[in-house]
């Protein structure tokens, strides 16, 4: 078959053609996968939460900070009534893989900048004044992840304040 | 026999990242470790097969004029797809690499492929130039990887050979990318000659 000649007529058809046919599949494809991308999400929040609890008596929160390294930062906090830390996990993150992306681990109990266990509500990194260490290389993202914790922690007191009227949290007796 | 030769010339000849040197941000963005960049690549290499497969298929519904605009909503289409599917069925490449998905479509790879190769040959041998770029790219991106992740934190793979604590962070920083890539051609032009 003989290429089609570039006149304005083939070339406007031919470029609606594709970005219809294009279209069409994406189309088709985010109707497949988009229930499942959704489930699995609801699923991990779910298991988060009990992850995050481990088992304590506690509230889990789910805080969004938008100005991580990357991106959005959401974790999910787990905060015992007086507002200790019971744990967390990193939810979604757009943090640089190798460096601010090592937030899940970091914070956890036994490494480097352990915050298990700590009240939260004032927490800033050691270059602030605080005393949690930051991730080598990645203060931005540790500060983010902070502002996450901290935020947890003021959820947790209006919704005491307020008789426990909180959507995003659950109550593990 | 023909098309082994395809094959190999993008593994060896006309390697992308260490001969042509084409698609640098994503070489030098994600190759943080050898896991982060062995998935680049074989994300890269489906998108490259898929690709060239269609746009040598088409390439003669497509006037001259429009090519580059048509080549770009084909590539485009298809990363979007392999994202979702990624989404779907893998949430674990997808919590490594989620970032840096989206990012294949400004792989000039792809393009240069389509646009070099695949508007000019036919659906098989195009099919085999996509494998053999994608092999490429991927034995390059994890070699990278495995390097700087070895001299970065001391382990590939997660595999410890030595303590983090003697590790230079800055390989695992956008600088000790330049070096370490550096280093990797002038070591793999030592060979080839």
């Amino acid at each position: 078959m003989k290429k089609l000649n570039s006149t304005w007529y083939n070339m406007a058809l031919v470029l609606t053609g594709i970005s219809v046919v294009a279209g069409a599949a994406l189309g088709y494809v985010n109707s497949i996968t988009a229930p499942t991308i959704e489930a699995l999400k609801a699923q991990q929040e779910k298991e988060a939460e009990e992850q995050v609890l481990n088992g304590q008596e506690g509230t889990a929160i789910k805080i969004t900070d938008p100005k991580g390294f990357g991106g959005a930062l959401t974790v999910m906090v787990g905060l015992a009534p007086d507002g200790k830390i019971l744990g967390y996990k990193v939810l979604e993150s757009s943090e640089t893989p190798g460096l601010g992306a090592k937030a899940q681990d970091w914070f956890q109990k036994g490494q480097k900048g352990d915050i298990i266990g700590k009240q939260a509500g004032n927490l800033t990194v050691s270059k602030d004044g605080g005393e949690v260490d930051a991730i080598t290389a990645s203060t931005i993202t540790s500060r983010a992840f902070l502002r996450c914790i901290n935020a947890a922690y003021e959820t947790l007191s209006k919704n005491n304040a307020d008789g426990q009227s909180g959507a995003s949290q659950q109550v593990n007796n | 026999m023909n098309n082994m030769k395809v094959l190999l010339n993008g593994i060896i000849k006309e390697n992308p990242t260490f001969v042509l040197l084409l698609g640098m941000c994503p070489t030098l963005g994600t190759t943080s470790s050898a896991i982060n960049g062995l998935s680049m690549g074989l994300a890269t290499m489906a998108v490259l097969i898929f690709s060239n497969l269609i746009i040598s298929l088409i390439k003669n519904l497509i006037p001259d004029k429009v090519r580059i605009p048509s080549f770009i909503v084909v590539i485009a289409s298809l990363v979007t797809i392999l994202q979702m599917l990624i989404k779907a069925y893998a949430p674990e490449v997808d919590k490594s690499l989620g970032l840096f998905i989206p990012l294949i479509v400004v792989n000039c790879i792809i393009l240069g492929r389509a646009e070099a190769f695949a508007a000019k040959n036919g659906v098989v041998s195009s099919i085999f130039d996509g494998i053999g770029m994608g092999i490429g790219f991927t034995i390059a991106l994890t070699l990278l990887g495995a390097v700087r992740e070895l001299l970065g934190t001391g382990k590939v793979f997660d595999t410890t050979l030595f303590p983090e604590s003697y590790g230079a962070l800055v390989f695992v920083l956008a600088p000790g990318a330049f070096i370490a890539l550096g280093y990797l051609i002038a070591i793999m032009n030592k060979i080839k000659n």
